[in-house]
C-alpha cells in the first residue's frame, strides 16, 4: 500500500437498464494489494458494478480501467488478469476437486506440469489432499467456498473479485475463509469483495458503501467510524442509509 | 387457505410470465390438430408417376388420362426403356412406372386381354401398396366403363355403409388421439419437470420449510396445469368440431367429467415421475419414454394396436391413453352413454389412485 | 487447440458421470428401434369381420368360406338378427358386418342379381375403407367364378374384355414396411439425441450459475462452443451406428448404398441439429424453455417430414415448409441411400441444403452467444 499504485480506476461509471439507473456516476480507485470492501444493501447496485469490472457487462458511460485495460473494449485482456468468485456457487458439482482445478488452470493456459505441482501445494496447504478425488457435490458448503476461492486465484491473477463469497456459512468458517483472503493479499493479489456482513467490513483495508446506485461513503473502517461517530461498521451503515 | 391461493397464484403467474412457453402451451394443440387435419393424411395425392408406353395407341393414352386426371397422381414424365427406371427411382423423383405392352389396344380387341405392368418404388411399402391399389382401381374402373354393355348373367351387388363416419374422415381418429397426446404432454410432462426443477435448484427445500404443508405445495404446483389442460381440451374439441366436423353425439357433461378424470390421472403420473427424477433432464427423458412415445404409438391413434406383436399389445393395455381414446370415441362419435364406458372409467380411476398412492409413499420416504 | 482439448475433456467427463446420460445413449437406440419399428406398422390385418348369414344357401356358404383363414380378417359367422349385429358394431366387438339376406341365392338365380350389405365401423376410416374394398373384391371374384361355372366356359374373355395387371415392387419385393421405418426412426433418434442434449447442456450451466465463471475467463467463444458441440456429434453418430446395427440384426434392413455417404449426410445434418440446440439454449434461460421450444419444433418438423405419410401428398404450403425442414431432407436422403443405394450425386441437393442451413444456424448461435451483457 506504500506504493499506492492504482489498479482499478473508475470515473463516473454509469449503468442503465432501460430507464433504471443501477450505477449512478460511481468514482473510486482501488490500490494494488489492498482488500477493498464494496458494501451495500441488496439491490444497491454492487453486483452490477462488479460484473462491469469483470467484463461480464458493458457499462453505459464512464471511464473504467481494470489492471490497465479499458472495460469497454479490452474485456478479454481484463479477463486474463483477474479471478472471480460469485455468490452463486461456481465449481462444477459433477467434477472432482482435482478435475475442477485442472480445468480452470487449463483455461488460463497453465501447463500440465505447473497445474499438477500447484495442485499438490494448494491441497497440502488446505489440508485437503485426501479429498482430491471427491466430487464437489459431496463436499460441505464451507469447503466448496474455500476451494472456489482457491481456484479463482489459482492462476495468480492481479485482482480477484469476490461477490458475496461467504453467503450462508457459519462465522467460524467465514473466519477461516478470511484467512485465505489475507494470504492472497499478502501475496500481492488485490481483493475486491462485496458483502453484506458488516463484521466482514472491519477486515477490509478500505470500504465503500453504496446506497441506491451511488457511493455514499469511502474510507478505511476506522475513518468511517470516526466520521460517523459510531462504535462499529453496523452503526456506520445504519446511519448512512438513514441519512439518505 | 388464503396462503394456499396466494401460492397457486404465484405458480400461475410464473407460467404466464414466460410468453414463449405460454405460446407453445396453447399453440401446440392448435398446430397439431391442423397438421393432422391437413398434412398427415393417409390419402394419396399428387404422387409423381412415369409412363413407359410401348404401344402409344388411343387406349393407352385414354388410360393415362384417367390416371392423371384422378388427382392421385402427377405426370412424372415418359420413359423410353426399362433401363431408365432404375436411375429415375434412385433420384427419387418418381414413385411408380406404368408399363403398357406393345400393341395394347389391338390385343385388347382381338384377344380380349391386354397387359399392364406396375413397377413401384416399394422402399416405402405402405405407400407403394396404396399406389398400386389406386392405379389398379382406376384401370379396372376404366374397363368396367368399357364393358358396361356386356352384362354378366349372374350379378351379386354389394352395398356398403360407413357407420359413424360416412365420409371416412381422418379427423375422427386424430382429434381424440391429439387430445390424449396434448393432455398427457401438458399435464404429466409439465408437472414432472416443474417439480423436478424446484428440486434441482434447491428451491423445493425452501418451499418445504414454509408454512405450506406438502399437500398444498403439490396441489399448488399442479393446479395451474389442471386449468391449462382444461382450456386445451376445450380448444381441441371446439376446433375438431368447427374445422373438421367431429361431432359430439353424446353428453357434453359426461365428456368433460371424463376429460377431467384423465387430466387428473396424467397429473398424478407427472407427480410420480417427479418423485423418482432427480433432475429436469431425468424427468424429461422419463416423460418422453414413459408418456410421449407410448401415447403416440401404443394408443391406437396412428397405428392399429391389433396388428402389433403380442408383447406390444400387452404393453398397450397398461397405457392410460388407450382407454381415454376409447371413451372419447364412444361419447363423441358413437354417442353412447356411460354404460358403454364404465369399464374404461374404472381403469382410469384405478390408475390415478395407484399413481397418487405411489407418489405419496415415495414423497414420505424422501422426507424421512 | 489445447484449450479445446481441455474443454472437451471436461464435457466428456461430465456426460459420462451423469446418471441419466448412459441410459439415454445406450438404451434409447435399442428401445426406439424395437418398439417404434414394431409398433409403426400400417399393415391391415385382424379386422373383426362378422358375417350374418340369413340365407344359409350354398352360395352364401361359399362366400363365407372365402373369408375364413384370410390374413386380413378374424371371421365370425352367425345367424343373429341385424339388430344384434349392429350392437356388436357399437360395442367394438366387430369392425365390419357382411349381411347376407335371406333368399339371396334364390334372387340371384331367378332375377339374375342379388344384393348384400357391408356395414363398417368407419371411425377408423382407413381400416373401414380397405376392409370393405377387400370384402367387395373377394365377392366379385367369387361372382366371376360362379359365372364361369354357370356358363361352363374357361374364362370371361368372351363376355368382358380384361386388362391384366402384374406388379413389381422394387427394392422391397415383400412389401416389408419395417425396412422403410428403420431409416425414419434412425433420423428421429439422431434428432432427439442431438437437439435435446446440446440444447440442455449450455442452459444448464446458465441455470446452475457456472456459466458466469466461464465468462470471466479468457476462454475463446469458439473453443467453448465447439466444446459444447463435438461431444454430442460423437454421441449422436455412435447412436446412429448402434441403431443401424440393431436394424440390421433385428429387421435385416437392406444397406444398399455406401455407408460413407450416409455418414457424410449425417454429419451435415447433425451440424444443423446441434446448432439449433445451441441457438435455443442461447435464447433461453431455463431447461424447461429449451425443452418446450425444442419439443414444439421437433413435433412439427417430424410430423411434416414424411415419417409416416408421403410428403408428395401433402398440401403445397406444407411442401414449401418442407423445403426448409431439415428432418425431411435428411430422412429422405437416409432412405434413398440405405434402401435404394443412391449415390452422393443423387443426394447432393439435400447435402447442400443441410450444409447451408447448418452454417446459417451456427453463425446465428455464435452471434447470439455473448460472454457479456
Amino acid at each position: 500500500m506504500n506504493t499506492r499504485e492504482v489498479i482499478i480506476d473508475v470515473e463516473n461509471l454509469v449503468k442503465k437498464f432501460g430507464s433504471f439507473v443501477a450505477n449512478d456516476h460511481l468514482t473510486f480507485q482501488v490500490y494494488k494489494g489492498e482488500i477493498f470492501g464494496f458494501l451495500g444493501a441488496n439491490g444497491a447496485g454492487k453486483t452490477t458494478a462488479i460484473r462491469i469490472l469483470c467484463g461480464l457487462s458493458t457499462p453505459t458511460a464512464g471511464k473504467i480501467w481494470v489492471a490497465g485495460f479499458d472495460a469497454f473494449h479490452q474485456t478479454e485482456q481484463i479477463k486474463r488478469n483477474i479471478g472471480y468468485m460469485s455468490q452463486r456457487f461456481s465449481l462444477y458439482d459433477d467434477l472432482t476437486v482435482a478435475e475442477n482445478i485442472a480445468f480452470y488452470g487449463g483455461i488460463y493456459g497453465m501447463s500440465r506440469k505447473e497445474i499438477k505441482e500447484k495442485t499438490e501445494v494448494l491441497l497440502n496447504k488446505l489440508e485437503f489432499s485426501s479429498q482430491k478425488n471427491k466430487l464437489i457435490s459431496d463436499l460441505p458448503l464451507g469447503w466448496k467456498q474455500k476451494l472456489a476461492f482457491s481456484v479463482a486465484i489459482f492462476h495468480n491473477p492481479k485482482i480477484v473479485f469476490l461477490d458475496e463469497p461467504t453467503g450462508g456459512v457459519d462465522p467460524i468458517t467465514r473466519r477461516s475463509f478470511w484467512d485465505l483472503i489475507y494470504e492472497a493479499a499478502e501475496n500481492g493479489i488485490t481483493v475486491f469483495v462485496t458483502t453484506h456482513y458488516m463484521d466482514e467490513a472491519e477486515y477490509c483495508n478500505r470500504v465503500s458503501i453504496m446506497v441506491d446506485g451511488k457511493i455514499a461513503a469511502l474510507d478505511t473502517p476506522e475513518g468511517l467510524k470516526n466520521a460517523w461517530n459510531a462504535n462499529n461498521m453496523d452503526e456506520v451503515f445504519l446511519k448512512i442509509t438513514r441519512k439518505l | 387457505m388464503k396462503r394456499f391461493f396466494g401460492f397457486v397464484k404465484k405458480e400461475f403467474f410464473h407460467i404466464i410470465r414466460d410468453p414463449r412457453t405460454l405460446v407453445i402451451l396453447f399453440g401446440i394443440p392448435i398446430v397439431e390438430i391442423m397438421l393432422f387435419g391437413y398434412v398427415i393424411t393417409n390419402e394419396l395425392k399428387d404422387i409423381p408417376v412415369a409412363v413407359l408406353d410401348k404401344s402409344g395407341d388411343e387406349v393407352t393414352v385414354e388410360i393415362q388420362n384417367k390416371i392423371y386426371s384422378s388427382g392421385f397422381f402427377l405426370r412424372g414424365g415418359n420413359l423410353y426403356s426399362e433401363k431408365e427406371i432404375e436411375k429415375a427411382f434412385r433420384k427419387g423423383h418418381i414413385k411408380q412406372v406404368i408399363v403398357f405392352e406393345a400393341d395394347f389396344s389391338e390385343k385388347l380387341e382381338k384377344e380380349g386381354t391386354a397387359h399392364i405392368e406396375l413397377i413401384t418404388d416399394a422402399s416405402d411399402a405402405n405407400t407403394a401398396s396404396m399406389i398400386v391399389s389406386y392405379t389398379n382401381a382406376i384401370i379396372q374402373d376404366y374397363m368396367s366403363y368399357r364393358n358396361r354393355q356386356l352384362q354378366m348373367p349372374l350379378q351379386i351387388n354389394v352395398e356398403t355403409r360407413m357407420q359413424y363416419n360416412p365420409e371416412l374422415k381422418g379427423s375422427y381418429m386424430f382429434v381424440p388421439g391429439t387430445m390424449a397426446l396434448i393432455l398427457m404432454l401438458i399435464s404429466a410432462m409439465m408437472t414432472s419437470i416443474s417439480i423436478a426443477r424446484e428440486k434441482e435448484l434447491g428451491t423445493m427445500e425452501i418451499l418445504l420449510v414454509s408454512p405450506l404443508n406438502p399437500l398444498q405445495i403439490v396441489l399448488g404446483k399442479v393446479a395451474p396445469y389442471f386449468g391449462l389442460s382444461i382450456i386445451n381440451a376445450i380448444t381441441i374439441v371446439t376446433l375438431g368440431n368447427l374445422v373438421f366436423g367431429v361431432p359430439i353425439n353424446g353428453s357434453i357433461v359426461l365428456l368433460m367429467t371424463l376429460v377431467m378424470l384423465f387430466i387428473l390421472m396424467a397429473l398424478s403420473l407427472g407427480l410420480l415421475i417427479s418423485t423418482v427424477a432427480k433432475s429436469q433432464q431425468q424427468a424429461m427423458f422419463l416423460s418422453m419414454f414413459v408418456l410421449m412415445l407410448p401415447t403416440i404409438l401404443l394408443s391406437g391413434f396412428i397405428f392399429p394396436i391389433e396388428n402389433m406383436p403380442w408383447l406390444l399389445q400387452v404393453l398397450a393395455n397398461i397405457m392410460p391413453p388407450k382407454y381415454f381414446i376409447i371413451i372419447l370415441k364412444n361419447i363423441m362419435l358413437k354417442g353412447t352413454g356411460f354404460e358403454y364406458v364404465w369399464k374404461e372409467t374404472l381403469i382410469l380411476i384405478g390408475m390415478t389412485v395407484v399413481f397418487i398412492g405411489l407418489s405419496v409413499k415415495k414423497f414420505k420416504i424422501r422426507l424421512e | 487447440m489445447r484449450m479445446l482439448l481441455i474443454i472437451l475433456q471436461k464435457e466428456f467427463k461430465q456426460i459420462f458421470r451423469n446418471k441419466v446420460m448412459l441410459p439415454i445413449i445406450f438404451v434409447m437406440p435399442i428401445v426406439q428401434m424395437t418398439i417404434l419399428v414394431y409398433a409403426a406398422t400400417m399393415e391391415i390385418k385382424n379386422i373383426d369381420l362378422l358375417i350374418v348369414d340369413q340365407d344359409l344357401s350354398a352360395t352364401s356358404r361359399g362366400i363365407s368360406s372365402h373369408f375364413q383363414g384370410s390374413p386380413f380378417f378374424n371371421t365370425e359367422i352367425s345367424q343373429m338378427s341385424a339388430k344384434d349385429a349392429y350392437g356388436k358394431l357399437e360395442s367394438d366387438e366387430a369392425d365390419l358386418i357382411l349381411f347376407i339376406p335371406a333368399n339371396m341365392e334364390h334372387d340371384l338365380y331367378r332375377n339374375g342379381n342379388a344384393v348384400m350389405q357391408i356395414t363398417a365401423n368407419a371411425i377408423n376410416g382407413m381400416v373401414a375403407g380397405i376392409g370393405t374394398s377387400i370384402v367387395s373384391q373377394t365377392i366379385m371374384q367369387y361372382n366371376r367364378n360362379l359365372v364361369l361355372n354357370y356358363l361352363k366356359v374357361p374364362d370371361t374373355r368372351g363376355i368382358q374384355h380384361q386388362i391384366s395387371t402384374t406388379y413389381r415392387y422394387w427394392y422391397n419385393p415383400y412389401l416389408d414396411s419395417k425396412s422403410f421405418m428403420v431409416p425414419g426412426i434412425l433420423t428421429i433418434l439422431v434428432t432427439a439425441i442431438g437437439l435435446f442434449l446440446s440444447g440442455f447442456n449450455l442452459v444448464r450451466e446458465k441455470e446452475l450459475g457456472t456459466i458466469e465463471q466461464i465468462n470471466v475467463t479468457p476462454i475463446k467463444k469458439y473453443a467453448f462452443l465447439a466444446g459444447k458441440l463435438i461431444p454430442f456429434m460423437v454421441i449422436a453418430l455412435f447412436d446412429l451406428t448402434l441403431g443401424l446395427l440393431f436394424g440390421k440384426l433385428l429387421f435385416d434392413v437392406p444397406i444398399v448404398g455406401n455407408i460413407l455417404v450416409m455418414y457424410t449426410m449425417a454429419i451435415a445434418y447433425l451440424l444443423v441439429v446441434l446448432s439449433l440446440g445451441l441457438l435455443l439454449s442461447t435464447i433461453s434461460s431455463t431447461q424447461q424453455q429449451v425443452l418446450f421450444t425444442a419439443f414444439f419444433f421437433m413435433i412439427v418438423f417430424m410430423l411434416m417430414s414424411g415419417l409416416f405419410t408421403p410428403t408428395e401428398s401433402m398440401p403445397n404450403w406444407a411442401q414449401d415448409v418442407n423445403k426448409i425442414n431439415p428432418i425431411a431432407h435428411f430422412m429422405r436422403a437416409m432412405r434413398m441411400i440405405l434402401l435404394k443405394g443412391s449415390t452422393m450425386n443423387d443426394v447432393l441437393s439435400e447435402f447442400f441444403i443441410l450444409m447451408g442451413t447448418g452454417i446459417v444456424l451456427m453463425s446465428t448461435a455464435i452471434w447470439r452467444y455473448k460472454k457479456a451483457s
